[in-house]
């Protein structure tokens, strides 16, 4: 029987300063989080793996390890809605704290939004005379350099990665039909850069191999970085990187809630062999078909195009749900699944409401049809940028969503609440009110513990190896009991 | 949604366009309908674009990321 599907994702956004196109991208954006972060700043990102001195008191350095961001003095966070905000690379980087549902994951992806928004805003107060910082939630440049969305998923070690990556390729490379959040240009090596032409994703341009390792070259449709976060002996936690960042809270919620059903299916054994030939030609290819009719060749010799993908996911996924894993929650992803693809299936641009790719697309065409402008100019360009800013009082996106012109699928006083409050069924909740109960007493956090220091002579290492554990259900009393570090450490070890 | 905001789709360049081009359809058939439902919005475009939106879209680079 398959496993409860964790899930978060992690985002990387594009950092620019108004009229300093040579800023330091680095230090910009860990300004963004420390200001943000305040006092929060001091515990410390718990680097387990590499750090044989686990229960030693103090940080000393150890000097075999690599040199860290951290210790270059980079903000890396933990937040009290269990969510981590630190510098990846060049990048504020967002990773949501762990849900249980699609619908949990679209609220706490959309706090990692306001989150960054307000960062701009202290970061404007705090420092009125440096220049402007702007976020933008998308994955791509348009010069050929991209940065990722990746999502997670708590997966079954039992199962085969073998199975995963036959029954999991397909799926990837069709589901960008609702969940691409649209791309004016081209970025493939191969293509003319900044052709003309209008694309359903960000990153279909940026993979070029089926299955591997890397994350920023050659990137494949299946990465296979395994760092379960949580016990190794039990869980994988899937690690997918082709996906775009959405600002369309409905296809958020599609991407998330059916990959999350086809990984049950494929640990349940439950789908028929859709393999491609080809798979990355044909994600390419559907990239660049607005009009989702594009065929592209099975192994078994059909020709399906993507939706006619998608309905084979989706018919499986409707009698698995019916015979497995009955739940509102799952109705409502299938509900949903259902009748995205039937519109895809009559007539695509009909989903301005729903979908990011064609949200956007619409507003590029109606701009490009009043000021008659070509497709390749710059200000079209600068269009697509906007829609992703994440200022609700600049970004495009959210411009349609206050004039009624894109459909939300949550409460903005829910998004609010998940700015500081974890979600309440997953270990995130033990963490995020460890660090918003007892902030002074946590040296350090990761995903799978907590330290604390109760002043005592050691500190105390807290294993949270199961997502499942540390839930408002279990935790709730053990906290609001503990009035302080020393007496949750004196509950937990009695 | 109601059904006199769908939009026809149709292909751009007809049949002797290119295989690289052969996805691309415009949304703008119903130009006038759609520039109508979309106008308010198509007025604050300017107003929420960086100065100089052009020069400044070209100097939007990133580093890469992941």
């Amino acid at each position: 029987m398959a496993i409860a599907k964790v899930l978060g994702t992690e985002t990387e956004y594009g950092i620019a300063a108004v009229g300093v196109p040579d800023f330091n991208p680095v230090l910009a954006s860990s300004l963004l989080i420390s200001t943000f972060a305040g006092s929060l700043r001091r515990i410390r990102w718990d680097y387990e793996q590499e750090s044989p001195l686990r229960d030693a008191r103090g940080f000393e350095p150890i000097p075999s390890r690599e040199v860290s961001d951290e210790d270059l003095g980079l903000a890396n966070v933990i937040l009290p809605n269990g969510a981590r905000y630190y510098v990846d690379h060049a990048h504020p980087e967002y990773s949501t704290p762990e849900c249980l549902t699609p619908r949990d994951l679209v609220i706490h992806d959309k706090a990692g939004e306001r989150i960054l928004e307000r960062s701009l805003g202290e970061v404007a107060t705090q420092l009125p005379d440096s220049p402007p910082l702007l976020i933008y939630k998308n994955n791509s440049d348009g010069k050929g350099n991209s940065y990722g969305t990746h999502e997670n998923y708590l997966v079954d070690r039992q199962t085969a990665f073998a199975d995963i990556v036959r029954d999991l390729t397909p799926f990837f490379v069709s589901r960008q039909v609702f969940c691409g959040a649209g791309k004016l240009g081209s970025e493939a090596p191969w293509d003319e850069r900044g052709r003309p032409i209008y694309q359903l994703t960000q990153r279909a341009d940026f993979f070029e191999t089926e299955v591997g390792l890397e994350t920023t070259l050659k990137r494949p449709i299946i990465n296979t970085r395994d760092e379960p976060h949580a016990d190794p002996e039990k869980y994988r936690r899937l690690h997918v990187i082709i996906g775009d960042a959405n600002m369309c809270e409905i296809a958020q919620f599609l991407k998330v809630g059916t990959t999350a059903i086809v990984l049950k299916m494929i640990e349940d054994r439950f789908l028929p062999d859709l393999s491609l030939e080809g798979p990355v030609r044909a994600l390419h290819e559907i990239s660049r078909d607005l009009t989702c009719t594009v065929e592209v060749p099975l192994a078994d010799g059909r020709r399906l195009n993507a939706v006619q993908l998608q309905w084979e996911y989706f018919e499986h996924a409707k009698k698995y749900v019916e015979r497995e894993d009955d739940t509102p929650d799952q109705r409502d992803v299938l509900d949903r699944w259902e009748a995205i693809l039937t519109s895809l299936e009559s007539e695509p641009l009909s989903l301005h409401r729903e979908l990011d790719w064609v949200a956007k697309f619409r507003l590029l065409e109606a701009y490009r049809e009043r000021s008659g402008l070509d497709r390749g100019d710059p200000k079209l360009h600068a269009i697509d940028l906007q829609y992703h800013d994440v200022r609700r009082e600049k970004g495009l996106y959210y411009r349609l969503e206050r004039s009624d012109k894109v459909d939300r699928l949550v409460d903005e006083a829910d998004v609010e609440r998940a700015v500081m409050e974890p979600p309440e069924d997953t270990r995130a909740y033990f963490r995020g009110r460890c660090i918003g109960k007892y902030p002074d007493a946590i040296a350090a956090a990761s995903w799978d513990s907590l330290i604390i220091d109760t002043g005592a002579e050691a500190l105390q290492r807290v294993p949270m190896r199961e997502p499942l554990r540390g839930t408002k259900a279990h935790v709730d009393a053990l906290l609001d009991a503990s009035h302080d570090a020393a007496s949750l450490v004196a509950a937990l070890q009695g | 949604m109601p059904e006199q905001e769908r939009k026809q789709v149709k292909k751009s360049g007809g049949g002797d366009e290119s295989d690289a081009d052969a996805g691309q359809v415009s949304a703008t058939s119903k130009a006038a309908e759609l520039k109508e439902e979309m106008d308010d919005i198509l007025d604050e475009i300017d107003s929420v674009l960086e100065e100089n939106a052009e020069e400044f879209v070209k100097s939007y680079v990133q580093k890469g990321g992941e």
